[in-house]
C-alpha cells in the first residue's frame, strides 16, 4: 500500500515500502510552463533531505529539484532525457527519480495532500 | 518612492488577462499570458502585441540639439532626413555603455530618445549633466507616454486594419508623427524581435484604447518572456546581459554602431584605443550538444577547465530547438568552431563557438 507525501518546494514522493518515487507536482509543472530540460542525478548517487538533487528547466528559468528525503538513487526516468515535456503532460506518471529511503522518519515532516493543497492557494 | 514598484498604464489589463507578473526594470510587468512558447510563435508566424510602456522617452530640443545628441550618442545623426531612427549607445569615458537606445530625428533641433526602463533615472541624470555647454532643453517624457510594440509578419496588416493607422509606406528604421483621435503620437517601423513590426508611442489613454482594439481583434498579447527569447535568437543585446557600464560596444560586437569618423563624442577616445589594441573580451555565440541550458552568469571554460568568461544570455531556443547562449569571453577563444565548455550546476558540458545570429531576422527593408 503506497502513500504520497508532498514537500513545500512542490515535489511529491510516493512511498512504497522503503522505495520513494519522486517527481514534481501538477501545480509546479503548471507554474513552470513548458519544461525543456530535466537535470537528473545518476543511479547510486546519494540525495539528502532538503538538498537539491537536480534541476528542472522551463524556457524562462532553472529551478532546483529538492529531495524530500535522504537516500540513494536506484533509478532515474530516462524517458525525460529525450522528452522533458512528459512532465507537463502527466507529472505523477512521469516521475523523475526513485530512491531507497534511508530514514523513513523524515517523511513525518512532509505534507499530506490536504496540507499541500492549502499552500498552493 | 525610489524603490516603489511602478505600473504601466495597462497594468490592470494584464492582471485581468491572467498574466504572470514579475518585476522588470522597476516595473511590475507581464512575463507571459498563454505561455512563452505560444507567444513566441505568434510573433514569428503571425502577430503579437507587447506593452513596452516601461521604456523611457526623452526629448532633446534646441538650436544645438543635433550637436548635443552627437556628443552623447555613438551613432551619427548628422544631416539625416527627418523621420529617421538610429540605434546606438551612450558611452562613458571608458567606452562602457551607459545605455543602448533608439534616437528619432525630427529635425536638427528636435530628437526623441527611447531608453531602457532600468536606466531611466541614470540616463536622464547623464543626459542632463552633460548638456550644460549646449543650448538644449532636455525633457523626460517617460511618465506621460505609453508604448506598444506590434510585431510579426502580419503586423503591417494589423496596424493598418485593426488600428486604422497607415504604415505600409514606412521604411525599416523610420518613423512618423501622427494624430490619433486628435492626440499627437509617434509610429516607427522598429522592434526587438527580429520580425517586421511597429512601435507606437502615445499618451496613456490612447495607448489603452489601442491595446483594447488589438485585444478585441484577437491579437495575441505577448509578455517580456518571449520578448527575451525572440531578441536573443536573432542576436540582439539586452542591457544588463550583453551590455553594461563596464562592457564596451566592441566587446559586445556592436562596433558598427560606433561612428569613429565623428570628430568627438563621449567615449570615443577609449574606443579608438581599444580598437587599436583589439578588445580583450568578445561576445560570441555558443552551441551546446546537450539539452542542458546555459543561463546568465554561468562560467565558460576552455578545454582545460580554466574560466575564460561567462554566459550573458542562454536558452533552449524555441525557433531553432537547440541549447544556445551568448557569452562574453577572452577574445583569444572567440574564433568560430573553438571547442569550449560551460559549467551548468555541478556538471561541465561541451560547447562550440558559433555565430550569435542563431535565427535569421526577417525585417522588411
Amino acid at each position: 500500500m503506497s502513500k504520497i507525501y508532498y514537500a513545500p518546494t512542490h515535489e511529491y514522493i510516493i512511498v512504497d515500502g522503503n522505495i520513494g518515487t519522486i517527481g514534481i507536482t501538477d501545480y509546479a509543472q503548471h507554474a513552470l510552463g513548458n519544461v525543456v530540460y530535466v537535470d537528473m542525478p545518476e543511479v547510486d548517487d546519494e540525495v539528502e533531505a532538503g538538498q537539491d538533487f537536480g534541476a528542472i528547466e522551463s524556457v524562462k528559468a532553472a529551478s532546483d529539484l529538492i529531495s524530500p528525503v535522504t537516500g540513494t538513487v536506484i533509478e532515474i526516468n530516462d524517458a525525460l532525457a529525450d522528452n522533458p515535456r512528459l512532465v507537463n503532460q502527466d507529472p505523477m506518471a512521469n516521475w523523475i527519480i526513485k530512491v531507497e529511503i534511508a530514514d523513513p522518519s523524515e517523511l513525518d515532516s512532509l505534507l499530506d495532500a490536504g496540507a499541500y493543497a492549502a499552500i498552493c492557494k | 518612492m525610489e524603490n516603489e514598484i511602478r505600473k504601466t498604464c495597462l497594468h490592470d489589463r494584464h492582471c485581468r488577462l491572467g498574466a504572470q507578473m514579475s518585476p522588470f526594470g522597476g516595473f511590475d510587468m507581464p512575463i507571459q499570458y498563454q505561455g512563452i512558447v505560444e507567444e513566441h510563435q505568434a510573433v514569428r508566424t503571425a502577430c503579437g502585441v507587447f506593452d513596452v510602456s516601461h521604456m523611457g522617452e526623452v526629448q532633446i530640443t534646441g538650436p544645438l540639439a543635433e550637436a548635443y545628441v552627437n556628443h552623447i550618442f555613438s551613432n551619427d545623426v548628422t544631416g539625416a532626413p527627418a523621420g529617421k531612427c538610429f540605434y546606438g549607445m551612450m558611452l562613458n569615458d571608458n567606452g562602457g555603455v551607459v545605455d543602448d537606445l533608439l534616437v528619432y530625428r525630427r529635425s536638427s533641433e528636435d530628437f526623441f530618445l527611447v531608453i531602457n526602463a532600468s536606466n531611466i533615472d541614470k540616463d536622464v541624470e547623464w543626459i542632463s549633466s552633460h548638456a550644460h555647454s549646449f543650448d538644449v532643453r532636455v525633457e523626460n517624457l517617460s511618465d506621460r507616454l505609453g508604448e506598444l510594440a506590434i510585431q510579426g509578419p502580419e503586423a503591417e496588416r494589423v496596424v493598418t486594419e485593426t488600428l486604422g493607422i497607415e504604415c505600409g509606406d514606412l521604411e525599416f528604421y523610420t518613423f512618423r508623427d501622427i494624430d490619433i483621435e486628435g492626440v499627437p503620437a509617434i509610429i516607427s517601423r522598429t522592434g526587438y524581435t527580429g520580425e517586421d513590426g511597429f512601435e507606437i508611442y502615445a499618451p496613456h489613454d490612447i495607448t489603452i484604447m489601442l491595446w483594447d482594439k488589438l485585444m478585441d481583434a484577437g491579437i495575441a498579447p505577448c509578455g517580456l518572456g518571449c520578448r527575451d527569447t525572440l531578441r536573443f535568437e536573432v542576436g540582439l543585446p539586452l542591457y544588463g546581459d550583453e551590455l553594461a557600464d563596464d562592457i564596451t560596444p566592441l566587446e559586445a560586437g556592436l562596433g558598427m554602431f560606433v561612428k569613429l569618423d565623428k570628430p568627438s563624442f563621449i567615449g570615443r577616445d577609449a574606443i579608438v584605443r581599444q580598437k587599436a589594441e583589439g578588445p580583450a573580451r568578445r561576445t560570441v555565440g555558443l552551441e551546446l550538444l546537450d539539452r542542458a541550458i546555459p543561463r546568465h552568469g554561468y562560467e565558460v571554460l576552455d578545454s582545460d577547465g580554466n574560466i575564460i568568461g561567462h554566459v550573458t544570455t542562454g536558452y533552449h531556443a524555441i525557433s531553432v530547438d537547440k541549447s544556445i547562449a551568448m557569452a562574453l569571453i577572452d577574445a583569444r577563444y572567440a574564433a568560430t568552431g573553438t571547442p569550449l565548455q560551460v559549467k551548468i550546476r555541478r556538471k561541465v558540458f561541451p560547447a562550440i563557438v558559433v555565430s550569435k545570429k542563431f535565427y535569421k531576422k526577417s525585417y522588411k527593408k
